[in-house]
């Protein structure tokens, strides 16, 4: 053994310090290098991005930033700018108004908007986070018949005499149910609740008006309405509404009673068949058609319902499909624990349904906040109608850039945030562990 | 739903089974929502009748048979001013397929394109898709359509500017294409003697193709040879509609436009207000679709890929035979059912006054003859037929596609 002489010439018998890696494998280098240039194709990718970028943002940063902001007319900016071409943003600090809350919104009652709005922001809060103190749902309810009020105006009896119809309700079908089962008292306690609300409760509004108006604001036509103000009041209402309908229309979808389904899916198969431009035009040109020659509706309630049955049905739609998504086994253990159908629904299918269809429903929300500029085409003041006032009038004819990226900034404003916002919830809800 | 627990007393009917027996309460349940509907349907119709009657109107569609006495920018078929409502309204849905038809191509290759660079490595052009797809999706597209006619019609140069020795603009594509503020023209292709045997000869390829493949792969699960497929199809589509052309010697030629007086002459004209609505529904929708795709390769496991990987497979052909086809399957209904967003959206041709099924029937002829309630009526079935089968069409799919488990 000891004639064979080892092969290895040197044996390390220390460790090495540990060196610092390569300069070209850390750091913005190696980023760079990965993200960027990590072959021909992306090395051509990354060349182009670079020149689309710097020819976008080299037409664009000097014509936004170099703009006017000061001026009366489109003439009186050209002159200012003395040829270049930039932006002149004077025509938005001159007319926001218009665009905020329409051509003929009376200016002394612009304050009754902006207390709507704050009013808003405190009524969602409750229900957007949960972190918030659960008494401010006090306000969310007490929401709707505040909007009605500070936006139409008028006294604050009849907004007062509608919420009374719910206590109504609300008291009739416990009066009732001591009686009676709970099919019979939920049939008493609409039967009252619609007694109250067409028969008593306009005479008491009418009445107490006529002693002392409770907080009369000067009533607003809803044809001085406009502007974003509008395409709010027809946003919110319609999310608000076109949840709970689109839960009920995806449950009838699913259920097993076949006469229930077919009419759900009748309804929700035509009216999401049919353009919603071709629903307005049928809310503003025939429903006169359909309703008794008395009755009259005004032109926001129906574009409203008929936005609301609009998106409801896409609702029901997303709905059903979080319901699909649910194992089989849910509504098993639900009818193993003994629960009846709507409990079963409450406690166990509904909450993990709508989770799973969180941003299939937001983005329902998002495409109803955007055809709410459709409202245009009916002869509704909104804000794109705005623009077109603008644009016809002497003094800014000519104009278009600025004003549609004024306005479609605000919709994005608006969107981005509630698709941020819908990202987040599902983060907060992930309850499985990825 | 809920199971029976005690098993009914023998002692006949009782008033109050309806509503507390399951067995019982299904029928109260619905007969209640039939006459809530049929009460509904009644007093809509009789409100109908008794409007109807106090305007001395009555329901008819002989009107669509009258001349319809306006004529329509962009026709796909014949048409004038002469023709019944009818034909105009036939020529307004053509109008609405071919924007649609040609939208849902577009934004099928932007939003693709998109939601595939979206994913891309690459820092730069992920964030640019990233923006492009959140800037589109937030605002609506009836200002993009707005805007987007705007555009057209006031940077682009105007047909005088092409004219004289050194002309402000001049056309693209070797003086074939003219991009000008009033439209835009394209060479138009004149079908001359034996242009049918070239035409024929194409569709023959095309059977052709669809033979090779068949042929093709039963030989590749028989001896598990891999032909160039790819090559040969192209090939085939390519050589003998060429071979035919030029040996009957060119009977289909193109004419170019040309400026004559005030305008192109010459050539097919596209009007700015299809273009702007064309390509406006297709980059708001290509918005959409990029995220459909994103979410779809996404939704693959990373485990197949990592798999495709071990089994030694080249990156292109683990996309195309491992991610792809499994990808599809979550990626083709929302893809669908974007496709039938954009048929409807197409309705928005209002804003920048393209001719289409709601500004023909649903507009002037309406307006013409005051027949709202059939128009109106009229046009939102053929809405509702065209929905449904895209909708149906969609079910074929789902069907075939489905995973089949249980």
């Amino acid at each position: 053994m000891s004639d064979r002489k080892s092969t290895i010439a040197f044996v390390r018998d220390h460790m090495l310090d540990q060196q610092p890696p390569p300069r070209g494998e850390v750091g913005a280098t190696k980023w760079i290098k990965e993200n960027l240039f990590s072959g021909w194709f992306n090395t051509i990718l990354t060349l182009v991005s670079i020149f689309v970028i710097y020819s976008g943002l080299s037409a664009i940063i000097p014509w936004a930033f170099g703009g006017v902001w000061n001026a009366s007319s489109l003439a009186e900016c050209r002159e200012i700018l003395d040829g270049a071409h930039a932006a002149c943003w004077a025509v938005i600090n001159e007319r926001w108004r218009q665009i905020f809350y329409g051509t003929f919104f009376p200016a002394s009652e612009y304050w009754r908007t902006h207390v709507a709005f704050v009013l808003l922001l405190v009524a969602i809060a409750p229900v957007l986070f949960d972190r918030v103190p659960r008494k401010l749902l006090i306000v969310t309810a007490a929401y709707p018949f505040l909007m009605v009020w500070l936006i139409w105006g008028g006294s604050l009896w009849g907004p007062l005499a509608v919420a009374a119809g719910f206590a109504v309700v609300f008291y009739a079908a416990k009066v009732a149910g001591r009686y009676t089962g709970s099919g019979l008292s939920a049939l008493i306690a609409v039967v009252s609740g619609l007694i109250w609300w067409f028969a008593i409760g306009p005479l008491f509004v009418w009445a107490l008006d006529s002693i002392v108006p409770l907080f009369p604001l000067r009533e607003i036509q809803s044809r001085e309405l406009g502007g974003f103000v509008i395409s709010m009041i027809i946003g919110v209402s319609g999310i608000a509404l076109s949840l709970p309908i689109g839960i009920v229309l995806a449950l009838g979808r699913k259920s097993d009673l076949p006469l229930v389904k077919m009419m759900c899916v009748g309804f929700i198969e035509f009216f999401r068949g049919v353009p919603l431009i071709t629903l307005l035009f049928t809310a503003s040109l025939l429903l006169n058609y359909f309703l008794p020659p008395s009755v009259t509706f005004d032109l926001t309630v129906r574009v409203i319902v008929m936005v609301t049955i609009f998106s409801s049905a896409y609702m029901a739609e997303v709905i059903r499909g979080g319901l699909a998504a649910l194992p089989k086994g849910q509504y098993e253990a639900a009818d193993a624990l003994g629960l009846d159908y709507w409990q079963a629904q409450r406690l166990i299918i509904m909450p993990q349904a709508l989770k799973i269809s969180i941003p299939g429903i937001v983005n329902t929300f998002i495409g109803l906040f955007k055809d709410t500029t459709l409202v245009f085409f009916i002869g509704i003041f909104d804000m794109l109608a705005a623009a077109q006032s603008i644009r016809a009038n002497s003094e800014w004819n000519g104009i278009t850039w600025e004003l549609y990226i004024f306005i479609g900034l605000i919709f994005w404003v608006c969107c981005f945030s509630m698709s941020r916002y819908s990202q987040w919830l599902e983060q907060k809800l992930r309850t499985d562990h990825r | 739903m809920t199971t029976m627990i005690d098993p009914p007393k023998a002692d006949g009917f009782r008033i109050s089974q309806l509503i507390y027996d399951t067995r019982y309460r299904a029928i109260t349940i619905q007969v209640i929502a039939v006459i809530a509907f049929a009460m509904i349907a009644v007093f809509l119709l009789v409100n109908v009748n008794r409007n109807l009657a106090s305007l001395g109107k009555e329901i008819d569609f002989g009107f669509l048979s009258n001349p319809s006495n306006y004529d329509i920018q962009q026709v796909l078929v014949d048409y004038s001013s002469q023709s019944s409502n009818l034909r105009a309204a036939y020529v307004g849905l053509l109008n609405t397929l071919f924007v649609a038809f040609l939208g849902c191509i577009l934004a099928t290759l932007i939003g693709v394109t998109a939601g595939v660079l979206r994913l891309s490595k690459n820092w730069l052009i992920a964030k640019i898709m990233t923006v492009y797809v959140e800037t589109f999706r937030n605002v609506p597209v009836v200002i993009w359509i707005i805007a987007t006619m705007a555009v057209l019609s006031e940077a682009l140069p105007q047909p005088k500017a092409f004219r004289g020795e050194n002309p402000d603009a001049s056309m693209w594509l070797w003086d074939s294409i003219a991009v000008t503020g009033r439209g835009t023209y394209i060479p138009k292709p004149e079908w001359g003697a034996g242009s049918v045997f070239v035409v024929i000869t194409f569709l023959l390829s095309l059977v052709g193709i669809w033979a090779f493949a068949r042929w093709s792969k039963r030989r590749f699960e028989a001896t598990g040879q891999i032909l160039p497929n790819a090559w040969i199809k192209l090939a085939i589509f390519i050589v003998p509609t060429l071979l035919v052309f030029f040996i009957l010697g060119r009977p289909i030629t193109l004419v170019s436009p040309a400026l004559k007086g005030f305008n192109f002459q010459g050539g097919i004209q596209l009007s700015n207000s299809f273009l702007a609505l064309w390509l406006a529904l297709s980059v708001y929708t290509g918005s959409f679709i990029a995220e459909i795709v994103r979410s779809g390769i996404l939704a693959i496991s990373k485990g197949q890929s990592e798999a495709a990987f071990a089994l030694g497979m080249r990156p292109s052909r683990t996309m195309n035979l491992v991610i792809l086809p499994q990808a599809l399957r979550v990626i083709i209904p929302p893809l669908i059912s974007q496709f039938l967003n954009l048929t409807k959206n197409s309705s928005l041709a209002l804003a920048v006054g393209y001719q289409d099924l709601r500004a023909t029937l649903g507009g002037t002829t309406m307006n013409n003859t005051g027949r709202e309630l059939e128009c109106m009526l009229l046009m939102m079935m053929i809405y509702l037929v065209v929905s449904l089968l895209i909708s149906s069409g969609m079910n074929v799919y789902n069907k075939s596609m489905k995973l089949k488990e249980r």
